[in-house]
């Protein structure tokens, strides 16, 4: 095979406003080559994709600077269109399908072969009859080429996601000078098998010259087809190797490898000794993206428990499923007394606070002033801050002890707002985060679960919430159960990390455990749990 | 002076704005043309005080998360149907009012549950399917009110002896009573103070409810369901509770209401009555997703006082009756304005 470039990108920078999220980036992909692109989430991956597909996105957020070269020539994509033309094809992470249409009809929409007809001959090109029975053949062959056997008549509507999936491929290969096919996160909603397959598919195309642009954070897929692997991590190549050189364990080292601040000192819980707070066994959780699968663990009185692993693994499913939010299964036992799972209520009478990372969606009332968001779940889960109306036997919130207590908070994390009344949606990400750890401190945690507790703000807040926490712990003595996708931030926080691979717990381990042990565990190797 | 007057136009909301000097310029031409201003205002008030409790009901609808109550026509009936039930028995005065409201509430909170897990299974369409759940329920009662079993012969008609009629006259000592109660005049005003009373009371009982642990909860429900699961509470429920009380309240605005106007209305009369009401709260502020007690007040008396004070002001400078007209268009075209517009403004 000759090393022919099908695709040079080249010194690509862009910033969101003063926020650089690519920075530099050049990586090229020769004819037939399968080139793997992984990164954690927020390391630049889409915004790239974004700018090779000229997404309108990306100009009207000021464009993007650096060079794209599509089989010799200088790319200047205005919009999707153009990137097809040029010989690009997209398999999206969602898809972009009709679901009441046929098989040949998805395939060949909006590029269907025609035939004139009465009407045509006078009214122009557009009233062409549709060529239906071309439309069959051409659909046939590009099924056939990945291996599909399903009848191209059959609508879209009841077939798995996984057929969608390979129609989608089906769709971008029928386009005749294909010659660079990306995916973005394609086996994300694929079984394990049809995931297999999907991966032979894309070996055999890159043998019939078809390169391949495959994003994901599954390093096991990654290293099954690639044949280079390019790393980013905050929006900048980390490195570019071809796979016979690469280890799986220094790949998942390099995605989340940050240089890491003061570590924490490892030890056995300080508060309440080797105490057990918190017993899991055997949960599954059902979180679509998170699937937990019988993980078992247990967490010490008054220590920071950290899980962490790659996105998708299953780390967020872990504080959800214990709080009741998604459907779970399994025994979970805190302070002596178990908890039914599925009652949010139950979590919270328990003691079990969590801070969700679905900031904006779950974690606050956003058109609700910043003391309401603060006071109003303790008043219903714990009830705080009420008062009895005169001399009758109805309490209602005491809007004094609830400002008293909004205005220490904030000047407590620092969180910078007009007053307690302003809503919480007009404030940043960093301040609407210390609402709510605002929110969980008042709720008075036995164990706080803490989900992604730094994500999308900036690195002063990241600082201060992450100092509360410590605060909390290491004052309060509350326990605290925190899932990151940091692994820097989880090391310098934990007593001890779990790290999920695959919804298991794939090891405990220490955090001054080296960098490759974390590494291995991730991509689900090694590490047996040192509890 | 332009920075507080920017500001007075944000507290106040620009539609709000609009109607006040609207009213303000209404009032001037009234004058101009010598009409008599305070008795206008004094019929706005009644108007107010007959209207209020039903506009008050879309609150907890709203705050709930089960959107405007366009099907209100529920509670209406159950209010009707108290009101039938008193006729029947000839019970009047205070007492008859007192028991009207009473079989009103019980009705309007059990018919409003039923309704409740309705809309708790067409979440997201509740407006629109609370709106033919109004329709299809007054249309069913249109049966319901030929074959009832009342037997009082001025309530039936004369002829077959059985069936009840469309307009029904409320007996002397109950017509107006609350209106009458402490009722006074002042500047030719006649201030229906009673009645104004029973529509205070209401908004501070429910001001009052929402400030309870349980209001709390219907309101973190309505306001974001996840965030309520995760305070652990049970969304569905909390979305039953609101519509309940909507339902009770618009059956006990109802007897308010009928007592004013001194007739009880059957068969189609309720068929459209939701509608002023939800415009009435939107004119005051509400939004689908968002409505305060403050919403029901501030949009009842501006709605009320147009309707009362832009007819006969109309009428002296265009000749013809557009009361009904005017009523629809104000109605519905507020409706139609809150609906499309985005979340947060207006």
């Amino acid at each position: 095979m000759a090393a022919e470039r099908v695709l040079e990108i080249k010194n690509v920078s862009k910033c969101y406003g003063d926020n650089p999220v690519l920075n530099q980036v050049s990586l090229s992909v020769n004819r037939g080559e399968i080139h793997a692109l992984v990164g954690e989430n927020g390391a630049g991956k889409s915004t790239l994709m974004n700018i090779l597909f000229g997404m309108p996105v990306i100009h009207e957020t000021g464009g993007f600077t650096g060079e794209i070269w599509v089989n010799g020539n200088k790319a200047e994509f205005k919009s999707p269109r153009d990137a097809m033309k040029a010989g690009i094809g997209m398999v999206h992470q969602e898809f972009m399908l009709l679901p009441g249409f046929s098989v040949a009809e998805n395939v060949k929409l909006n590029r269907e072969p025609t035939k004139p007809n009465l009407i045509s001959r006078v009214a122009g090109q557009k009233l062409e009859s549709l060529d239906r029975r071309q439309m069959g053949l051409d659909t046939r062959q590009a099924l056939d080429r990945i291996d599909m056997d399903v009848d191209e008549w059959l609508p879209l509507v009841g077939m798995p996601v996984g057929h969608r999936q390979f129609i989608e491929i089906a769709r971008e290969i029928d386009k005749t000078d294909l010659s660079l096919l990306v995916l973005d996160e394609p086996t994300a909603v694929l079984t394990e098998t049809e995931a297999s397959s999907l991966l032979a598919i894309l070996k055999h195309l890159a043998e019939s010259g078809v390169s391949a642009l495959f994003i994901s954070h599954r390093l096991d897929e990654v290293f099954e087809v690639a044949d280079t692997i390019t790393v980013l991590r905050d929006g900048e190549v980390v490195c570019t190797v071809p796979k016979k050189e690469a280890r799986m364990e220094t790949i998942a080292e390099l995605m989340v490898g940050r240089k890491l601040g003061k570590l924490k000192s490892a030890g056995p819980g300080r508060a309440g000794g080797n105490q057990a707070i918190l017993e899991v066994k055997n949960l599954s959780v059902d979180m679509p993206g998170e699937y937990v699968n019988n993980v078992s663990f247990s967490v010490r009185k008054g220590e920071i428990f950290g899980i962490g692993g790659l996105a998708g693994h299953g780390k967020l499913g872990v504080a959800n499923g214990l709080m009741g939010l998604y459907r779970a299964s399994g025994t979970v036992i805190c302070d002596g007394k178990e908890i039914p799972l599925n009652d949010p209520n139950a979590a919270l009478e328990a003691g079990l606070v969590l801070l969700s990372e679905d900031r904006r969606g779950v974690g606050l009332l956003l058109d609700e002033s910043i003391e309401n968001n603060i006071a109003m779940p303790s008043i219903v889960g714990r009830n705080k801050f009420v008062r009895r109306l005169g001399p009758l036997p109805v309490s209602i919130e005491d809007r004094k002890a609830i400002r008293k207590h909004a205005e220490n908070m904030i000047s407590l994390l620092d969180i910078k707002c007009t007053g307690p009344e302003q809503a919480v949606r007009r404030l940043s990400g960093g301040n609407q985060q210390k609402v709510c750890v605002a929110k969980a401190i008042t709720m008075e945690p036995k164990v706080l679960l803490v989900s992604e507790p730094t994500r999308g703000i900036d690195i002063g807040a990241k600082e201060r919430v992450l100092n509360v926490i410590r605060q909390l712990n290491e004052e309060k003595g509350i326990t605290v159960v925190m899932t990151s996708s940091e692994l820097a931030e989880l090391r310098s926080m934990c007593d001890r990390i779990a790290i999920m691979y695959n919804g298991k717990i794939q090891g405990i381990l220490s955090p001054d455990a080296p960098d490759a042990e974390f590494g291995l565990c991730m991509a689900g190797g090694g590490g047996e749990a040192n509890d | 002076m332009i920075d507080s007057l920017k500001q007075l136009v944000k507290a106040v909301g620009l539609p709000r704005l609009t109607i006040v000097l609207f009213l303000v310029v209404l009032l001037v031409i009234g004058a101009v043309n010598r009409l008599p201003i305070s008795m206008l205002l004094g019929n706005s008030l009644v108007r107010i005080g007959m209207n209020g409790i039903m506009v008050l009901a879309m609150v907890p609808s709203v705050q709930s998360g089960a959107g405007l109550n366009f099907g209100l026509s529920i509670g209406i009936i159950a209010g009707l149907l108290g009101m039938l039930v008193v006729m029947e028995f000839k019970i009047g005065g205070l007492l008859g009012l007192a028991l009207a409201l009473l079989i009103a509430a019980v009705l309007g909170v059990a018919s409003g549950y039923v309704y409740g897990l309705i809309l708790n299974r067409v979440r997201g369409q509740e407006m629109m399917i609370g709106t033919y759940v109004g329709f299809s329920i007054v249309s069913a009662m249109c049966m319901f009110w030929i074959m009832a079993p009342f037997k009082n012969p001025e309530m039936i008609w004369v002829i077959s002896g059985k069936g009840l009629r469309t307009t029904l006259p409320v007996s002397d000592s109950m017509a107006q009573i609350l209106d009458k109660l402490w009722g006074f005049s002042i500047f030719g005003m006649k201030v229906p103070t009673g009645l104004l009373l029973a529509f205070a009371l209401a908004c501070l009982l429910l001001g009052l409810f929402n400030r309870t642990r349980l209001g709390i909860s219907m309101r973190i429900a309505g306001a974001n369901p996840t965030f309520a699961m995760s305070c652990g509470i049970d969304v569905d429920k909390m979305r039953i509770l609101g519509t309940v009380l909507s339902t009770a309240l618009g059956a006990m605005g109802m007897v308010v209401y009928c007592q004013s106007l001194g007739l009880v209305q059957l068969y189609t009369a309720p068929l459209m009555m939701a509608f002023p009401a939800v415009a009435a709260v939107l004119l005051g502020g509400a939004s689908a997703r968002k409505a305060t007690v403050w919403n029901a007040v501030l949009g009842t008396m501006l709605f009320q006082t147009l309707l009362t004070i832009a007819l006969p002001v109309t009428r002296s400078v265009i000749e013809g009756d557009i009361s009904e007209v005017a009523k629809t268009i104000i109605s519905n075209g507020m409706i139609l304005y809150a609906l499309t517009r985005k979340e947060g403004d207006g």
